[in-house]
């Protein structure tokens, strides 16, 4: 019979008042996760067993001098747990430790979820080492990191987790896409991708052409200092200054050039800039 | 019963005398007698304004066969759900600038009550006799009109996924991004100490930003707490540097010890669009004297813009940032077409001012970006 885990309370302060043993536990000093065991006891008659544990309480009528059976569904989680036999007026208690089974399960944390190119260990990746019963496991174990480049070799990566978390460091590529890091330990294995993005613009350039309306500004196209393209989306500040005054647009980048047209008709000079990045200058004269 | 019937009989020829009356053009009479001089004949038009009277203001003007009614009632009342769409004449003042015997140039402050709190309007009413009455000749509305055309636009716009409820501790979300202040200045006015900067939003993905600020004090408590609320731009798509502005009225300069400040910034789905244009930037004065920033807004999408926000940081020598101010433009903004605004310059930051920068807050209905 299952209580609610109210009861622990309760029935540990009433420990105290317990008076000399009538029925002698004996569980083992340490138990594995969600496994069934027995716990040997003296005395004779009828007793009322209690088994506390971390999450959950039992109680059932047993009969001394035989093992009491405890179902493998009664110590899931790890953790201290406390054995009582109460026989009329006098309880005696044992206590005994569940311990974490086999790894079965990863939480991995893989952050940031975006990274410039070639930041130097800026990816963290941490592991989480959990048997399936979800109890952390603090035995030393082996976990690998493969990680999958979109451009570029796999490589494996082997970290002995320690109190149950198994973390590594590593820089991102000089080459923008997606990296696929995959925690494996056993037959767990958990994914987690993340972006590679171009880092800022480097040697932004515009040029300029008449049009019917105006003068058509755009840009080369606009790549980091690795040469990955700088993502679409990323605003383009053009900047033009002529004799009626000062005339600004932030343009998005869409297919790797940013581009607008401005209404001048006489000289202007026209800038260009993204972010904190500033690009070339140029001129363009008057319409004959 | 003796008395009931004179009575009634008064009444019904009282209401008959009436009706001949404005039937002979009585009412156009009394309204041409109120407009007795040139102020009498703005105030009169601004009344029927405020009341939202538009035939009694199509009635006053002494240019009504240049005038089309409807664009009248569409420059007063707003269209394309602009920002006059949703405000109101709540008050005026008018002085006369200028005086002939037959001609005269009145001055008129208005003030409008709008979704986005009071907004001023300076106009120039020239004002004419005509008819042994004074009225004012309305500038004939100039519509914009854009001709039938395909804009093309490659749509460019980012969608969230976050983590679910259902998913498990340690699934990976989507991080937010990474935003910077890169500039901090505290700057004190006669009545407040305002805090004035600029912001980036460093990441690839558009990012949904505020800012606040806490004075402390000497002894490290906190003095006052505000938020920048509109005056950012909230939406940063990636690389977008956007200026912003505190207040906190009442606070002296004297009275702070430093400034802690707090940006907080989250990942939203975002449109790259539309591409507003700032045209023909320059200092100016106003009509009445005051330093302005003008330019130009010019809606280069195809997609109409309800309500737009401009926002002008002003640099020093230095590049420093000096004063942001901002003003909301009345109509609304349709493609490709140019509509004129103007933000105040304080005259002690004018006279500092070296460079300026122009951003656009936009908003469409249904949406904003």
């Amino acid at each position: 019979m299952r209580l609610t885990a109210r009861f622990p309370v309760l029935l540990i302060l009433l420990l105290p008042g317990v008076a000399a043993s009538a029925a002698d536990l004996h569980p083992p000093a340490q138990v594995v996760a969600g496994s069934s065991f027995s716990i040997p006891s003296n005395g004779g008659g009828k007793a009322t067993f209690y088994l506390l544990g971390p999450s959950h309480v039992l109680k059932r009528e047993v009969n001394l001098g035989q093992a009491i059976a405890v179902d493998g569904d009664d110590v899931q989680t790890s953790g201290k747990y406390l054995a009582i036999a109460c026989t009329g007026h006098s309880c005696d208690s044992a206590s005994f430790y569940v311990v974490a089974g086999n790894p079965d399960r990863l939480s991995f944390l893989l952050h940031p979820s975006r990274v410039p190119v070639s930041a130097g260990g800026a990816i963290n990746a941490t592991a989480f080492v959990f048997d399936n019963f979800k109890n952390l496991v603090l035995k030393p174990v082996t976990v690998d990191f493969h990680v999958t480049p979109k451009n570029g070799a796999p490589f494996t990566k082997t970290v002995k987790a320690e109190r149950g978390v198994a973390w590594m460091k590593m820089s991102s590529t000089p080459k923008e896409g997606p990296v696929k890091v995959t925690a494996t330990i056993g037959s767990a294995a958990e994914p987690r991708i993340i972006q590679q993005v171009a880092s800022d613009a480097c040697n932004l350039r515009i040029k300029a052409s008449r049009t019917a309306k105006g003068v058509l500004v755009e840009t080369d196209p606009v790549r980091d200092c690795s040469g990955n393209a700088v993502p679409d989306g990323t605003i383009v500040s053009f900047t033009a200054v002529d004799s009626k005054g000062k005339t600004t647009v932030d343009a998005p980048i869409k297919k790797g050039i940013a581009r607008t047209e401005l209404p001048l008709s006489g000289n202007a000079r026209i800038s260009v800039a993204s972010g904190v990045v500033i690009g070339n200058e140029i001129t363009v004269g008057g319409r004959s | 019963m003796k008395t009931s019937l004179p009575i009634m009989i008064l009444l019904v020829t009282v209401a008959l005398v009436g009706i001949a009356w404005v039937q002979s053009g009585g009412l156009a009479r009394r309204e041409m007698r109120s407009a007795g001089t040139p102020q009498e004949a703005v105030e009169s038009l601004l009344s029927d304004i405020q009341a939202r009277n538009w035939d009694g203001v199509y009635s006053q003007l002494a240019n009504k066969n240049e005038v089309d009614k409807a664009a009248l009632v569409r420059e007063l009342n707003g269209g394309d759900g602009s920002l006059r769409t949703y405000s109101n004449l709540q008050s005026f003042s008018i002085w006369p600038v200028h005086a002939t015997a037959d001609k005269a140039v009145i001055r008129a402050r208005l003030t409008w009550s709008s979704a986005v709190g009071q907004l001023d309007e300076v106009r120039d009413l020239n004002v004419e006799h005509t008819e042994n009455a004074w009225r004012v000749a309305w500038p004939k509305p100039n519509m914009p009109k854009v001709p039938p055309q395909v804009i093309p636009v490659n749509y460019l716009r980012w969608d969230v996924i976050g983590r679910t409820a259902s998913d498990d501790w340690g699934v990976q979300n989507v991080d937010t991004p990474n935003v910077r202040i890169t500039s901090m200045n505290a700057v004190e006015r006669p009545d407040r100490v305002v805090i004035v900067g600029e912001i980036v939003n460093e990441d690839t993905v558009p990012a949904y930003v505020a800012i606040n600020a806490t004075l402390l004090k000497e002894d490290g408590t906190a003095l006052d707490q505000e938020g920048s609320f509109d005056m950012i731009s909230h939406t940063l798509l990636p690389k977008q540097v956007s200026p912003y502005r505190i207040d906190f009225p009442g606070f002296h300069l004297k009275q702070v010890k430093s400034v802690r400040m707090d940006s907080k910034a989250l990942l939203i789905s975002a449109s790259a669009d539309p591409v507003i244009a700032v045209t023909d930037q320059k200092m100016d004065r106003d009509a009445l004297g005051k330093n302005v920033l003008r330019g130009a807004l010019v809606n280069q999408s195809g997609q109409t813009v309800n309500i737009a926000q401009v926002l002008a940081a002003y640099y020093d020598s230095n590049g420093k940032v000096i004063w942001v101010s901002d003003g909301y433009i009345d109509d609304a903004l349709l493609p490709q077409v140019a509509v004129p605004f103007a933000v105040d310059v304080p005259d002690d930051v004018a006279s500092r001012v070296q460079n300026y920068r122009v951003l656009v807050n936009h908003y469409s209905n249904n949406k904003s970006s």
